[in-house]
């Protein structure tokens, strides 16, 4: 904002974009990559991302078929894998909201790169968190009940439950960031509908593009909804997963029922979906060669971010243990004894090793600048905040207030079946994403080139 | 045991047969199976003829982790698709649903209007057997289809009350897999193809005078059937009767014998006893009357906070195997078999039984200082006490009970004797040992097997079922096609006693009459009556007319021209009405005693296993039921399956863990069975339960477990001593209802979440408040964010009191067969999906060696503050105006949350289809008042809301409220010990009040503020200060407030 523009150094950074770039070979670039020829790994990585997706859809209806006895889930624990992994990727969804709206709105030009990657990323990830929680219900066709619609029976969904509050968060989001991700695309799309080489390709692009003619008339509105949208989405990033978090801390057992939950979820949150981020660009940056629109320093910034959420998340933890052991409640003090020392205690040392002491290794730069470095510790916090999520469903609630029903979880190859399998479905989208549309915003990144600084007199005097 | 020894090469049906069959095992090489036999070295114990030929079929069911049956879902071939095709062959066999009437009169119990209102049940008395007891009951009956068994309250066996095989009954009745008709040869015939074989046979040996001719029953309590035979024995004189009952009082009549010189039935008053010793005696849970004796005894332990009414009694245990009347007990000593006799012996010595020399306590040192107190407390409370042995004793220990209670003045106060209940006392061993010589020696020609499984239970020295090979016709009647049947020509299909005219007594003597709710299922089924009736002088009369004649003859001869008046009275009522049977003096002789002594000094040292009827399936004959299946065991909570139960430190010894595979051999025999570390276990031995491992019991039953009769033996039918165990190889899955993981820390948090409050008497005495102190903090009633309800009209509530639960399961099966509540199959019970409304927790206490044992029954609190109640987002679980918490099935989608939120987990969903709404038969067992659940639906408790409405509608009609004890819930009606009692807490006069209202009452949990409706009147137990103050049950109450 203000203070970040009036900063002395901000020209001093290295480039957002590298030099040799204009808009010419910005739009080239990143329309090549669509208009290419499929590149041979691509085709292999679909194979092999669209069979873990045909995986999903046996486990689906065989879970339809039989029922969601063939998980692992029972009494006493009620939520397993379902749960966990719909909030796994729900968090995954949040670093798309973040890095669109919110660093839009502080104006951090850097996110002009990765944007339009992340909100796909968002979206795709609420696709396969959204998947959970209707087919973890027993009767998942009845889902609709949960929605306050007027209907005969005269019944209103109980709006004191946090389920219901849950369905209105995450419907509320996958719409605002559907709305949002199309948007950003209309102008790109009409670019793609430009260059069309084929009459199909014209077709379906200028279809989406929505007659966009890119008149200032057009770009003033675009500029107006693309700002509310972003204000929109703003709260979200908040708000969705305080709200997931309530499923957890509004309930009374041990271990879910705990004041830091929504801070500590939209951190691990936004914490996952940089991890995620990193996880899908790192590997794309040499496939594509876009080296110098997704550069060092994008992903520099994005460490740097997963490093604060990381210690928020770290000190999530220990207030809970603190927290655990000063309210001197016999169930509380238990349930934290049992997360470390009982059966599932590998969990929980790897939820450590992973979530926190690993990424600890951010604070040295050696290891920010290291794309290799990144990606191993981005899987390091995708696999421990999963882990996390583990620990919170599974281990509160195997042993909870009454010692005569406390059992053990064991996920069935159904429920690994369903979470591979969305992670199938998810590489999928992405997949067809790089390959059909902008992965990169080319517009804005078009103002982000050393041409478009021209009116700034210092750069206009540097390039002279 | 699961088949015989065969070495006779003529292993065929007999020399009529066209066509020898190999038995039971079609496409088996029986060749190969005698070859491998020759070829094996020394005697060999083989479990079945498929395992001796290693059939591929055997070796597959070896590997499976669960027997075929029993693993139901997900995968492969289902039970259900075996109910399916068992549904498809009912529809074929012509049978449409529901009301087969009786022909004859049969006299509703008067509860409601003469004439069948649609939609209201009808109540009939009649009486169940069980392996020589019987239990008088209620039986619901809907539309003519009986659904539901309640007690008798006029019934003195049951006075209102029932046990977990009443219950149960109402499944045995629709069993899928009940024997359909006559076969012979495996091949359909008819009762008059049999007959017409039999009167042949009969015939011949008329002129015999009956030479030959044999009948075989289990202990027989009818005394028309004993009439009948008695009749038969008369014309043909050489023929003889016979009876086995594999779980029978052998001990008790050996004893009787011993002591008095004469059979006697003994009556126990527990409500007149204020001290109680048992030595290896479960008698709150087994043995004839123990429905009776588990009111009367926990009638003296609701004395101690039930003000005005006679002090609280005082129980010692002293056994080997932990038992459920242990875990009542106020002081508890496990000593290995031979400890108990020792101790028995010394205690009679301390007594100052004339002729009693002490044992030798040398091994036990606690055991010494129990001999005195023990014996002080029985002297100063002569004729106020009883030594009572149990069924499962050595005759010994029976002896010397005989003996103390004689000495103590207890024979003629508080145990009474009395003729022999049963129709004829024998020694069984002798009898059945006696067919089995004669079998093989060629003397018997015609067998009639009335009843029972021998060939599955008879003991295995004898080799009975070798034996009976010999026999040239025999004719096996029985319910299902069970082992027995595989092993005789000729199989009758016997109908169930809900089915078919009877009599019976029960323990004290009573005379009943069991009258059928329906015509047998399948038409074909007869009673043993109609069978004998075959060899009668009338060939063509019927259960009706035969008990019907009996009784005027003889119960009711009394009554002259008014026999019609009468007989109708006893129908209607279910009892004679003619009293209990005369006490009369015995006293026992005086060198009895001194036998006993040494008796109990020779009991060798080693070690033993104990062999013990199965709490759910008895002797094996329950094993196709799937509610006995599945109910969780009292002590180890197991279900679908037997294990060797081992003490902690016994098991420690031999390298065993829970679920590890033993080696069990004794007699030159070895088994293998899994192991069952249970807390409380004496040392020194070890514990199988029997009626596991059926080949033949059906689809549910077969194959589960291990059968363990082929180590039961003539001499050794309760403890076979000098066994040896070793390691196996290899686990076993076992499905136990509450985890054996880290019991340690189970017993820990539950003391200090206080989840079972006890105290003692003495405690309660001093301070009446010790109960509330003992929880944490419990929140005010303002503290809550939701205005509180309003009741105008009724409140329902219900309390439990914990010192009368003996933990039996009645309840949990009454809930069952009430609710329609489905069997879900081992493998879901192993994953924590068991769907039981209410169960019984079981917490230990104190050391692992000699743990107090608590049972608490938990079903939905309905809190006041429901945490689930919040939670569900369709509001499919409300808050219903008198309180209850209501589940709406239909509008639940089923996200778990609420159970998830319930800190007492007793909701329970259904993760598949458990409900089976396929099989005709199995329809007809559901109550019709109650909805069935289908898959991904939550349900729990319901507080049997059918029965207030129910309640509420003859109120209405009436306008009245509500009377208290009016609504009655499945599981307190069920309740032997009136542990449960339920009500409407706005009235201010009502019994759950006056339960509640006790310093005693306590809320499950209640400082997380959920307010509980159901409630707990805290375990007191009443321990004998010399003993040091009932060390297992005093201590625990620290931990943090």
């Amino acid at each position: 904002m203000a203070m970040l523009e009036a900063s002395a150094d901000r020209y001093d950074r290295p480039p957002v974009v590298g030099s040799p770039h204009d808009a010419a070979t910005v739009t080239d670039q990143v329309s090549n990559i669509v208009y290419g020829r499929t590149p041979l790994w691509w085709l292999g990585t679909f194979a092999v991302a669209f069979s873990i997706f045909g995986v999903m859809t046996i486990s689906i209806f065989w879970l339809l078929i039989k029922g969601t006895g063939i998980w692992g889930i029972n009494v006493p624990v009620g939520w397993g894998f379902a749960i966990i992994n719909f909030v796994w990727w729900i968090g995954i969804g949040h670093a798309g909201t973040l890095i669109s709206a919110i660093l839009l709105l502080l104006r951090q030009e850097w996110r002009t790169s990765i944007n339009r990657f992340a909100e796909a990323m968002t979206l795709f990830a609420v696709a396969c968190a959204g998947l959970f929680p209707l087919l973890h219900t027993g009767r998942p066709w009845l889902g609709y009940w949960l929605l306050p619609i007027p209907n005969t029976m005269g019944m209103w969904p109980n709006f004191r439950s946090p389920l219901i509050w849950d369905v209105f968060a995450v419907t509320t989001y996958a719409t605002v960031s559907a709305l949002f991700w199309f948007t950003g695309l209309i102008p790109d799309l009409a670019t793609f509908r430009d260059h069309a080489k084929n009459k199909l390709a014209r077709t379906i692009y200028g279809i989406a593009s929505m007659g966009w003619r890119g008149s200032a008339r057009h770009w003033h509105n675009y500029e107006s909804v693309y700002l509310l949208l972003a204000g929109l989405s703003t709260p979200l990033v908040l708000s969705v997963h305080t709200v997931v978090s309530f499923d957890f801390a509004m309930s009374i057992v041990p271990g879910w029922h705990t004041t830091i939950f929504p801070p500590y979820f939209v951190a691990g949150a936004v914490y996952a979906g940089f991890a995620m981020v990193l996880t899908l660009v790192i590997p794309l940056r040499p496939l594509f060669k876009i080296q110098d629109l997704i550069t060092e320093r994008h992903l520099q910034n994005m460490a740097k971010v997963m490093l604060v959420t990381g210690l928020i998340v770290a000190y999530g933890y220990a207030m809970e243990l603190f927290v655990g052991w000063y309210s001197g409640h016999h169930a509380e003090k238990f349930m934290l004894e049992n997360r470390i020392t009982g059966p599932y205690w590998p969990i929980w040392w790897s939820l450590i090793l992973f979530n926190v002491a690993i990424p600890q290794l951010l604070w040295a730069k050696r290891n920010r600048t290291s794309p290799m470095a990144l990606f191993a510790i981005s899987m390091s916090i995708n696999v421990g905040m999963w882990l996390e999520r583990f620990v919170i469903v599974a281990t509160s609630l195997h042993r909870d207030y009454l010692v005569s029903s406390w059992d053990m979880y064991t996920p069935t190859k159904w429920d690994w079946g369903l979470y591979l399998g969305t992670i199938g479905f998810f590489l999928t989208l992405m997949l067809l994403f790089i390959r059909y549309l902008p992965m990169i915003a080319i517009f804005e990144m078009r103002t982000l080139t050393p041409g478009a600084k021209v009116k700034h007199p210092e750069t206009h005097a540097k390039a002279h | 045991m699961g088949s015989p020894h065969m070495g006779s090469p003529e292993m065929g049906w007999n020399e009529q047969q066209e066509s020898p069959r190999e038995a039971g095992a079609p496409g088996l090489d029986l060749a190969q199976v005698r070859e491998k036999l020759a070829a094996a070295e020394g005697p060999e114990y083989w479990r079945s003829i498929e395992e001796l030929a290693d059939t591929p079929e055997f070796r597959d069911m070896v590997h499976r982790e669960f027997p075929r049956q029993a693993s139901e879902w997900p995968e492969g071939v289902s039970r259900r698709g075996f109910l399916e095709l068992s549904a498809a062959s009912l529809a074929l066999a012509g049978l449409t649903a529901c009301t087969r009437q009786p022909e004859e009169k049969i006299v509703p119990y008067v509860r409601q209007p003469e004439e069948l209102v649609p939609g209201r049940p009808l109540f009939y008395a009649t009486s169940m057997e069980l392996a020589g007891d019987s239990l008088g009951v209620l039986v619901e009956s809907h539309m003519g289809r009986p659904t539901k068994v309640e007690g008798n309250p006029e019934h003195p066996a049951s006075l209102g009350a029932t046990d977990v095989f009443a219950q149960a009954s109402i499944l045995g009745l629709y069993d899928p897999d009940r024997s359909q008709s006559v076969t012979h040869l495996e091949r359909i015939a008819t009762w008059g193809d049999f007959s017409t074989a039999l009167l042949g046979r009969i015939q011949a040996l008329k002129a015999l005078q009956g030479e030959g001719l044999r009948i075989l029953t289990q202990t027989v309590l009818s005394p028309t059937l004993a009439a009948q035979i008695e009749d038969v024995l008369a014309r043909l004189p050489k023929a003889r009767w016979h009876q086995w009952e594999a779980a029978g009082a052998h001990s008790a009549r050996a004893a009787a014998r011993a002591a008095f010189g004469a059979d006697a039935a003994i009556r126990y008053d527990f409500a007149k006893a204020d001290v109680v010793v048992a030595l290896d005696a479960d008698f709150l849970t087994s043995g004839p009357g123990w429905v009776r004796h588990a009111r009367a005894f926990a009638g003296r332990r609701k004395a101690a906070w039930k003000k005005g009414e006679a002090k609280m009694n005082r129980l010692y245990a002293v056994e080997s195997s932990p038992t459920v009347t242990s875990t009542q007990a106020d002081h508890r000593l496990a000593l290995p078999p031979q400890g108990v006799a020792a101790f028995a012996a010394s205690l009679a010595a301390a007594v100052g039984v004339p002729g009693a020399a002490a044992g030798d306590l040398g091994a036990f040192a606690q055991a010494a200082s129990w001999v005195a107190a023990v014996a002080e407390d029985l002297k100063a409370h002569r004729g106020a006490s009883i030594v009572i042995a149990g069924d499962c004793a050595p005759p010994e220990l029976h002896v010397l009970a005989h003996a103390l209670n004689e000495a103590l003045g207890n024979a003629g106060a508080t145990v009474l004797y009395t003729e022999p209940v049963e129709a004829r006392a024998e020694d069984q061993i002798a009898s059945i040992r006696g067919l089995t010589e004669d079998m093989r020696a060629g003397k018997v020609d015609t067998l009639l097997i009335l009843g029972g499984n021998p060939v599955y239970d008879a003991p295995a020295d004898l080799g009975f079922a070798e034996a009976l090979l010999k026999v040239p016709f025999r004719a096996h009647l029985s319910m299902h096609r069970d082992e027995t049947t595989a092993w005789c020509p000729w199989h009758l299909p016997a109908s169930h006693f809900l089915e078919a005219w009877s009599d019976t007594r029960c323990f004290d003597g009573t005379a009943a009459v069991v009258q059928p709710l329906i015509e047998p299922l399948y038409p074909s089924a007869k009673s043993a009556h109609e069978v004998m009736a075959l060899l009668g002088a009338t060939t063509d009369a019927t259960g009706y007319e035969l008990v019907r004649g009996h009784w005027q003859r003889t119960v009711l001869a009394g009554a002259g021209a008014g026999f019609e008046a009468a007989w109708r009275k006893a129908v209607h009522d279910g009892v004679a009405g003619v009293g209990a049977a005369a006490s009369k003096a015995v006293p026992v002789a005086a060198d009895a005693v001194a036998r006993a002594c040494a008796a109990a000094r020779e009991s060798g040292g080693g070690m033993a296993l104990l062999f013990r009827p199965d709490p759910g399936l008895y002797d094996g004959r329950f094993a196709n039921n799937g509610w006995l299946q599945e109910v969780p065991r009292p002590l180890t909570k197991l279900t679908w399956d037997n294990a060797l139960l081992l003490s902690p430190r016994e098991a420690e010894k031999l390298g065993l863990a829970t679920e590890s595979i033993a080696e069990v051999a004794a007699g030159g025999k070895k088994l293998a069975l899994p192991v069952w570390v249970l807390p409380g276990h004496a040392e020194g031995c070890a514990t199988v339960h029997l009626g596991w491992g059926r080949s033949r019991a059906g689809k549910v039953g077969s194959g589960v477990g291990v059968d363990v009769y082929p180590l039961r033996t003539s001499a050794a039918l309760w403890q076979a001593g000098g066994v040896t165990i070793t390691k196996g190889s290899g686990e076993h899955t076992l499905a136990s209802a509450q985890t054996h993981q880290d019991i340690e820390l189970q017993t820990r948090e539950a003391t200090k979440r206080h989840l079972v409050r006890h105290g003692t008497v003495e405690q309660f005495e001093k301070n009446p408040h010790f109960v509330g102190e003992m929880g944490h903090h419990t929140p005010a009633a303002d503290e809550t964010m939701y205005p509180p309800h309003a009741y105008n009209g009724y409140s329902w509530g219900l309390a439990i009191d914990l010192s009368s639960c003996v933990g039996c399961n009645a309840c949990v099966v009454a809930c069952q067969s009430e609710n329609n509540i489905p069997v879900v199959g081992k493998e879901q019970v192993a994953g924590a999906r068991e769907m039981h409304w209410i169960r019984i927790d079981r917490y230990f206490q104190g050391d692992l060696d000699d743990p107090a044992v608590h049972m608490q029954p938990v079903m939905c609190m309905h809190c006041e503050l429901a945490p689930c109640e919040v939670v569900c987002p369709v509001a499919a679980t409300v808050h219903g105006p008198e309180g209850l918490n209501e589940m709406v099935y239909n509008r639940c989608v089923g996200t778990r949350y609420c159970s998830n939120n319930c800190p007492y987990k007793v909701r329970r969903f259904n993760f598949l289809l458990y409900s089976d709404f396929e099989t005709e038969v199995l329809r007809m067992a559901k109550n019709p008042d109650v909805t069935i659940r289908s898959r991904g639906v939550m349900e729990k408790c319901t507080y049997c809301v059918q029965r207030i409405n129910l309640a509420r509608i003859d109120a209405k009609r009436e306008g009245r409220k509500i009377k208290d004890g009016e609504v009655v819930t499945a599981c307190q009606q069920a309740c032997p010990a009136e542990a449960i009692v339920f009500g409407d807490l706005n009235d201010a006069g009502s019994e759950v009040n006056s339960w509640k209202a006790s310093e005693l009452n306590y809320g499950l949990l209640d400082d997380l503020n959920t307010r509980p409706r159901t409630t707990y009147l805290a375990k007191l137990s009443n321990p004998n200060p010399a003993l040091g103050g009932g060390a297992a049950h005093s201590s625990g109450h620290e931990g943090d407030h």
